[in-house]
């Protein structure tokens, strides 16, 4: 193992926020990763194209550790985290959002926030009351801002519309120092107000934080994506610009053929 | 905390404090110490069922190892062990001991969820019953220890009805107090968080096991505290004592009084102990259980919340004159909404099943 862990840093060029070396996670007979191989640069954004049960969830589990996957590796920003718990892993500057919200209904938008800014700061476990000074609570106030939530600061999560909750979901993945964000469909649902604010609120963020985003709509993917990776069957089937891609005929028999809107 | 205190805290406090001059030794000792010790022992399981979602069977059980260090340490009347410590050793002791046993229930049932957690701390609970019945050369099997004395600082009696009331009074108000001012830390939030949605948790950079195993070891320091009160009281401590006939009174005490505010473990040790000293005069001995499973049933079937639920209910019916949705029951932030705690504000039926 040691010598193994030591070759792949080897390897490594460190350039790459998120590296996959054949990637594969099977449930059982079914196999929804099939060696994977995906080299994102830092600051880079990549869709991830494919229809249900390409694998698209599937991967963000895997690069996040929700589960663990069967075989391969997975770098981040150069270092080997394929066997790292998921919060050491967001410890390091990972992120993600869920295709259905996981928030804490019961708490408040701030609370909400303040927790995903304590999450990745040391004195995460304080038995110690947050005063006025606290910098988390500042932090809380400015991604509620950045998430165009700052109007509804105090509103108790639950109380939240749905697109009101997938903003707030972008906006606890933007706690901390993120280095790589993990989007999974942000703009499923969606009107199409909200979908501008989506990709306004995408389209701000700082230029070295790159990100994979999983989008179903394919005018959202191109406009806040410049390279794209098409998943068919737990495999890269295609990658690219988003010209290339939507031009290419295997992708449009594929995906886009037929009954796509 | 800088939300006010409503007036009604105060007249609580107030009350407590005067309660034993208006009691006699009985009242005093046989129903107010001893539902403060069984409501203490009670809000250990409260934090980590109400807060953390985890129902612990095992919290007795930390109790009563909390209390065996006293006499094997400490002294007895029954000729085994007692090194003789004094309690400025024994107490400090058993604290650790009841805590440390508690993370380590804790460390086994992380890793389950709901029903499996109650069973895995059952099976703990009954294990140790069973070995502190057939150990005799640490726990002097099924006789225990007797003779335990209370401290007797400058000669002061602490076991004296009167210093005792006050001690369990102290020690019961200061966990209570603290678990409120806790539920508000990072960390406090952070259990909250996690028994609302461990999965986002991990995902914001918590470790889950490390919080939950935390809030055992918690949980586990009151549970001790309230062992050791216990076996001051008794006097003496047996495999009796932690018999999960008795762990499961205490899961009653807990889910009667209600699980979303401290103070929900001590109505509920009250209203136990009210009906097990007096029931005898209604109903003969053998029937004590039936009559409190009746009342267990009818508060969960009618109050999910407990008493602390059935007040909250008929409060707004009763009493006008207050503006503020609560009497404050429901916890220090009642007063502005947006501060709430999820364990005040969430059903516990809901919450149960995503621990």
């Amino acid at each position: 193992m040691g010598r193994t862990d030591a070759l792949s840093r080897l390897r490594s060029s460190g350039q790459y926020a998120l590296e996959l070396e054949a990637v594969s996670r099977h449930f059982g007979a079914l196999i929804a990763l099939a060696g994977i191989d995906l080299a994102v640069e830092a600051g880079e954004r990549r869709a991830i194209l494919g229809s249900n049960g390409a694998g698209k969830t599937t991967l963000f589990n895997a690069v996040t550790g929700d589960f663990p996957v069967t075989a391969g590796r997975i770098r981040f920003f150069g270092e080997d985290i394929t066997a790292l718990p998921p919060h050491e892993r967001i410890r390091r500057g990972l992120r993600r959002t869920y295709q259905i919200s996981l928030l804490f209904e019961n708490l408040s938008v701030r609370d909400n926030l303040f927790v995903a800014c304590r999450g990745v700061s040391p004195h995460r476990a304080s038995l110690r009351r947050a005063g006025p000074s606290e910098p988390a609570a500042e932090l809380a106030e400015m991604l509620a801002q950045a998430v165009h939530l700052d109007a509804v600061l105090d509103s108790r999560v639950g109380t939240l519309s749905y697109g009101q909750q997938r903003q707030l979901e972008i906006g606890m993945a933007l706690a901390g120092a993120p280095r790589f964000i993990l989007f999974d469909e942000p703009a499923a649902g969606l009107s199409p107000s909200e979908r501008a604010q989506l990709i306004e609120i995408l389209g701000a963020l700082p230029a070295h934080i790159g990100y994979l985003i999983i989008e179903h709509d394919m005018d959202v993917a191109l406009r806040v994506a410049a390279t794209v990776s098409m998943l068919h069957n737990g495999r890269i089937f295609k990658e690219g610009t988003p010209a290339e891609i939507e031009n290419d005929p295997e992708v449009q028999a594929l995906y886009l053929g037929g009954g796509h809107d | 905390m800088t939300a006010r205190i409503h007036p009604a805290w105060w007249l609580l406090a107030a009350l407590l404090s005067i309660y034993p001059i208006l009691a006699n030794d009985f009242f005093t000792l046989q129903i107010g110490a001893y539902s403060l010790i069984l409501g203490t022992i009670a809000l250990s399981l409260t934090i980590l069922a109400g807060y953390g979602g985890m129902v612990s069977l095992a919290q007795l059980t930390a109790a009563g190892l909390a209390a065996y260090v006293l006499p094997i340490f400490g002294t007895n009347s029954q000729g085994v062990l007692g090194i003789g410590w004094s309690h400025w050793l024994t107490i400090p002791m058993a604290l650790l001991v009841g805590a440390s046993f508690s993370a380590l229930v804790g460390l086994i049932a992380v890793r389950t969820s709901g029903i499996y957690t109650i069973m895995i701390t059952l099976a703990v609970a009954v294990s140790v019953f069973f070995f502190t019945r057939q150990n005799y050369e640490l726990f002097n099997g099924f006789t225990g220890y007797a003779g335990i004395e209370a401290p007797k600082p400058f000669g002061y009696d602490l076991r004296a009805p009167l210093p005792f009331y006050y001690l369990c009074l102290i020690v019961a108000a200061g966990f209570g107090l603290a678990t409120l001012y806790a539920a508000r830390t990072p960390f406090g939030l952070s259990l909250q968080a996690v028994r609302d949605n461990p999965r986002r948790m991990a995902a914001l950079g918590f470790s889950v096991a490390g919080i939950r195993v935390l809030a055992f070891f918690l949980a586990g320091f009151v549970a001790a505290a309230g062992g050791i009160l216990l076996v001051f009281f008794n006097g003496r401590i047996s495999p009796g004592t932690i018999g999960v006939d008795v762990a499961i009174d205490i899961l009653v005490i807990a889910v009667v009084g209600g699980l979303r505010h401290p103070i929900g473990p001590f109505i509920g040790a009250l209203a136990f102990v009210l009906l097990e000293t007096f029931a005898i005069d209604l109903i003969a001995r053998e029937r004590f259980n039936s009559l409190i499973g009746t009342a267990f049933l009818l508060i969960v079937l009618f109050s999910p919340d407990g008493l602390l639920g059935l007040w909250n209910k008929i409060r707004p019916k009763i009493g006008p004159k207050i503006s503020r949705p609560s009497l404050g029951l429901a916890g220090p932030q009642t007063g502005k909404t947006p501060q709430f705690d999820a364990a005040e504000t969430q059903p516990i039926s809901s919450r149960e099943d995503t621990g």
